[in-house]
């Protein structure tokens, strides 16, 4: 029965997963001890998640007594889990920081491609986002001034020709856009 | 290294983007190196290590030497002022401090980071911190912690705060000391760290509940900023509630305040308040009422997570207030045809557990449209309500058996063909109309079953229910054909429930017989052993032993069968082994659904699983409370010549729980005698008591043998002394009451030590409650697979009919209750559950009477018109006398 009263706790989020459109975990993270606490049956877990969310694109769904709340863009695909007696517009709100907050820190070019360029800088905004299950901010502002300090200038020397490309590119392209 | 480079590109192109696309384990941590350089290329670095928590995060498992090895070259990294690189070192530490060894050598690093200038590293340094401490470090951050928690910075506050919670688990004495901190926290400008400053404060006061009731006081008077916090508040404020209510205490202004919070500004904190209004056990119609508006509001949101949420919520009511939820019907119609199909599900599920009949036919229709495209749980979600559908219109069982037996039809688990399988079962059992469309149903499920274990469960109850319907041959072809095509354990099941058949259907037999010689040439030994057995039996073709034999399963206690028979094995004697002597297993009570649960018909949901596997529900093979006491009661040599115990009851209290001396009374039931044990524990820590015995005055007719004393009664260990008594040659004068007084003699003695002062003592004697001696301790719960045909076999000359009302009981479930525990009946057949709205049941309640005699009770019960319940009480034994004393107990 579902007649029960929440514990107060503020651990709610079970767990966060970015997978690419293939359904392969780009970056996954569960909090919970007691479920899905092993490498397979998260790998088991995401690709029957995956299987159930790519086709339509509707925000919400219940897939083995966790609330999933999602969001995809491109050729990526967010997802917040928490238990089926958890406040739906909580998880909805950290997938919207999760989202906003990725989407600052890769300037609006939310795929695939550019996220694994910054990986570092997700994981670290995914570190911020929640510790251990407990939410830790909800602002994607704050997140993004929090990780995204990478300073633009990187001695030339450590930098790689594909990165001054990109740079490159991606300037030519916010100037073509503005 | 351009080489590498170059490699590296081509691998990009390769992937589709991914620059981690083929990193391997070893090639990393060999590349791990660099972090050894000086000085730090930090870029490098920054992409090595991000490559080693992506591996890790891929599920790759790093061993102690190659985890500790990677952590230590990353303490190296400490050197480089890189701001992405420190907080990369950071998470770092977090993933291997788990798997990596003496990870507490970075202690001095971080706190060097969680005190120093730099804001942007205090906060990750404080959470890396806390994943390396243990209990004995805790002691030396303490003072920086405490001072962190009360930081301008919100982000260091926060991470202080979240750290402590996580510490919490470990740690709770010194994390309390911190609640002045905490407090600070609370009042704090930010949202997260009031937040997160609530959380830890409510952690550390949670078991203290007037420190709750405070704490909750003073904020309900203050609105929080933070949502989130105010979501926590309200399900602060719910738990106090319940907890409240079953102390007693006043909840209204409770109550006020969560309906204050249906009016705030945030969805989530409407929301969360809405759900928690009616989740809570004391809402009535009137607090549900505002709730259920704000909910109807959500159904029409945009945001697919509201309306999911919403509705979600909604269905759970319709299970316990229908009548609240109508008033939704029109948004929950639209919701129908919604484009995400969770939520269309819940909207059709709830429809059905408030629309009307009419609507069946519309609403199952629009399911069947899209059912295939929802998740499984969803799909036991639909079952369910099917199910509680079936019970509540029995008229249309056709639409929805028509509707299962398509969705059995299609893919799905086991769970969710159980569920269906379940339903189906339910619907038969209910209604007799349903029956033969639900047993041919299941019999083509079974043709194409991969579950064995749900085909079994179905073959037995076609064994049961098959033989009553008006054309039983026509299961044979199904049942048979298992046995030619399934795995050993289905065809075991197939043989059993054919023999099932033999036994009822006399005109089968022949046929019967025919199959279960056959089957005696399978090659596995259970079904060979099952056919012969079966075959044997039926070809005697005796009534008696067909219905002993086959249609009532063995219901000795397993336990106590295996140990008789290794007792029998052990001391060979020329008599054979007899299985009366081995006492019945009692038969385990279901547990009491909670009563939210039956207003909807929900209350069968504990039934179906043993309705198709009656075994089930008998305990494991654990040693029952039965078997301890045989155990206790055999090894006293004056009990030898009462024979076998025939039953024991649960525990009466002769005493309040808090006097000097607590007694307890168990009555262990003989075929001609009683044993009443007395269990006695002394709570005076000053005395000891010796000789110690229960002074009984048996009712008349009972003859007190022997009273065994129990020598010494210490401080507060058990003792037990026994009365054995005779029991009356007229079974009518079985039942009375015996007045019980504690005598013994009391030492006074040092409470420390135990020893007493002085070998004198003086006697002294306690008075305790009354024993009552009723029926239902003459009697052993037994149950009847098939009620009606024991009921004609017992035949009608002990019969005896009475007829009483009961004016003060006010319900039917009241008097099913009472008339169970009077009598000490096992019900039948599943007559103990009233179905909800009915003012007539009959109650079918079998069991065994000492000596062997099996008793039988129709109880026919109406509500009378004047309030009350009238009973027609039928009573069918293989004792005159029984059946007056069975007949005599209610009243």
């Amino acid at each position: 029965m579902d007649n029960q009263v929440l514990e107060p706790s503020l651990y709610v989020i079970k767990g966060i997963a970015i997978l690419d459109n293939d359904g392969k975990r780009i970056l996954a993270k569960y909090y919970d001890p007691n479920t899905l606490s092993t490498a397979k049956e998260q790998k088991v877990f995401e690709k029957n998640l995956f299987n159930k969310t790519h086709r339509a694109n509707t925000e919400i769904i219940m897939l083995e007594n966790m609330t999933c709340v999602y969001k995809s863009n491109v050729d990526l695909y967010f997802y917040v889990m928490g238990s089926n007696h958890e406040n739906e517009l909580i998880l909805v709100s950290v997938l919207n920081c999760l989202y906003d907050s990725i989407s600052q820190i890769l300037r609006k070019n939310v795929e695939k491609r550019s996220l694994m360029e910054n990986l570092d800088v997700v994981m670290l905004a995914l570190d911020e986002i929640c510790d251990s299950g407990i939410i830790l901010e909800s602002d994607p502002t704050a997140i993004s001034y929090r990780v995204a300090l990478r300073n633009d200038d990187i001695p030339i020397g450590e930098q790689t020709v594909a990165q001054v490309l990109q740079s490159a590119k991606e300037q030519l392209k916010w100037s073509l856009l503005k | 290294m351009m080489g590498m480079k170059r490699d590296k590109k081509d691998e990009e192109d390769a992937s589709g983007g991914n620059p981690f696309h083929n990193v391997e384990k070893t090639a990393v941590l060999q590349e791990a190196r660099i972090f050894n350089e000086t000085p730090v290329k930090a870029r490098r670095c920054t992409h090595v290590l991000t490559k080693i928590l992506y591996l890790i995060n891929q599920g790759e498992v790093l061993g102690t030497t190659e985890a500790t090895e990677a952590f230590f070259a990353m303490t190296k990294l400490f050197q480089s002022k890189d701001v992405v690189l420190r907080r990369m070192v950071y998470l770092g530490i977090k993933e291997l401090a788990t798997i990596a060894e003496d990870v507490i050598i970075v202690t001095s690093s971080l706190t060097k980071d969680m005190t120093g200038k730099e804001d942007t590293y205090r906060a990750p340094a404080i959470r890396a911190l806390t994943a390396i401490t243990d209990n004995t470090m805790l002691q030396a951050i303490e003072r920086y912690m405490k001072q962190a928690i009360v930081d301008k910075s919100p982000a260091v506050s926060s991470a202080a705060l979240v750290s402590s919670l996580h510490l919490f688990k470990t740690a709770p004495e010194v994390i309390k000391r911190w609640v002045n901190e905490a407090q600070e926290a609370l009042n704090s400008d930010n949202v997260m760290v009031q937040y997160h400053g609530l959380g830890l404060l409510y952690q550390i006061r949670k078991t203290d509940r007037l420190g709750v009731t405070k704490l909750v006081a003073k904020l309900t008077k203050m609105p929080l900023k933070s949502p989130y916090a105010a979501c926590h508040l309200i399900r602060m404020v719910c738990k106090l509630i319940e907890e409240e209510e079953s102390a007693g205490g006043e909840v209204t202004a409770l109550m006020d305040y969560l309906e204050s919070c249906l009016r705030h500004k945030s969805e989530m904190v409407i929301y969360e308040a809405a759900h928690a209004i009616v989740n809570l056990r004391r809402t009535g119609p009137r607090e549900l009422a505002p709730a259920i508006s704000v909910l109807q509001l959500f159904c029409s949101s945009p945001k697919p997570a509201l309306r999911f949420a919403a509705v979600r919520t909604l269905s759970n009511v319709a299970m316990t207030h229908p009548a609240a939820v109508t008033a939704c019907n029109l948004d929950l119609e639209n919701l129908i045809t919604d484009s995400n199909r969770s939520i269309a599900t819940l909207a059709i599920t709830t429809l059905l557990k408030t629309g009307g009949e009419a609507s069946v036919d519309r609403l199952m229709k629009q399911i069947a449209s899209f059912v295939s495209e929802i998740s499984d749980e969803f799909k036991v979600v639909v079952v369910e309500a099917i199910r509680s559908l079936g019970l509540k219109y029995p008229r249309k069982h056709s639409t929805l058996m028509s509707f299962l037996s398509g969705m059995l039809r299609d893919e799905g688990g086991l769970e969710y063909k159980a569920s269906i399988a379940d339903t189906i079962i339910a619907i038969v059992e209910d209604n007799p109309d349903a029956k033969e469309a639900g047993l041919t149903h299941l019999c083509e499920f079974i043709e194409d079953c991969e579950h064995t274990s749900l085909a079994v469960r179905i073959l037995h109850l076609l064994g049961r229910e098959g033989p009553r319907t008006k054309q039983p041959s026509k299961y044979i072809r199904f049942i048979y054909n298992r046995v030619i095509l399934e795995n050993a354990a289905v065809r075991a099941a197939a043989v059993s429930a054919l023999s099932h058949f033999g036994a009822t259907c006399e005109d089968l037999l022949p046929n019967i017989l025919v199959l279960l010689q056959r089957s005696q040439m399978d090659t596995d030994d259970e079904v060979r052993d099952r056919a012969t057995y079966f075959y044997s039996v039926l070809s005697r073709k005796q009534a008696a032993l067909n219905s002993q034999y086959i249609l009532e399963g063995l219901q000795a206690s397993l336990v106590t069968l295996e140990k008789a028979l290794l007792n029998y094995v052990q001391h060979p004697s020329e008599a054979p082994f007899d299985l009366k002597s081995v006492p019945l297993a009692p038969v385990i009570e279901e547990r009491h659904v909670a009563p939210t649960g039956q207003l909807d018909g929900g209350g069968s949901r504990a039934t179906p699983a043993s309705v198709a596997a009656p075994t089930a529900t008998r305990l494991p093979a654990t040693a029952t409370r039965q078997d301890v006491y045989i155990e206790k009661l055999s090894a006293i040599p004056q009990f030898d010549s009462f024979g076998p115990l025939f039953k024991s009851s649960a525990p009466a209290e002769l005493t309040e729980s808090e006097t000097e001396y607590v007694v307890r009374c168990v009555k262990h039931t003989y075929a001609q005698h009683m044993v009443l044990q007395f269990d006695c524990t002394n709570t005076l820590s000053d005395q000891l008591l010796e000789n110690v015995n229960v002074a009984v005055e048996a009712p008349e007719g009972f003859d007190i043998l022997v009273s065994i004393p129990c020598e010494k009664l210490e401080y507060s260990v058990l003792g037990t002394c026994y009365v054995a008594l005779s029991l009356p040659e007229s079974v009518l004068s079985s039942t009375g009451t015996c007045s019980a007084t504690l005598k013994f003699t009391v030492k006074d003695c040092d409470p420390t030590t135990g020893q007493p002062d002085s070998d004198d003592g003086y006697e002294d004697d306690y008075v305790l409650e009354d024993v009552e001696i009723g029926v239902s301790d003459h009697i052993q719960r037994a149950a009847k697979a098939s009620f009606g045909t024991a009921w004609e076999e017992m035949g009608s000359t002990n019969e005896l009919q009475e007829t009483f009302s009961l004016p003060a009981i006010r319900t039917l479930d009241e008097a099913v209750r009472n008339i169970i525990s009077f009598l000490g009946l096992q019900p039948c057949e599943w007559t103990d559950k009233v179905p909800e709205g009915k003012s007539a049941h009959t109650l079918l309640l079998s069991g065994v009477f000492r000596g062997g005699y099996e008793v039988l009770v129709r109880s026919k019960l109406a509500l009378s018109p004047e309030g009350g319940v009238t009973m027609q009480l039928s009573v069918r034994s293989g004792d005159a006398e029984v059946s007056e004393l069975v007949a005599s107990a209610v009243g």
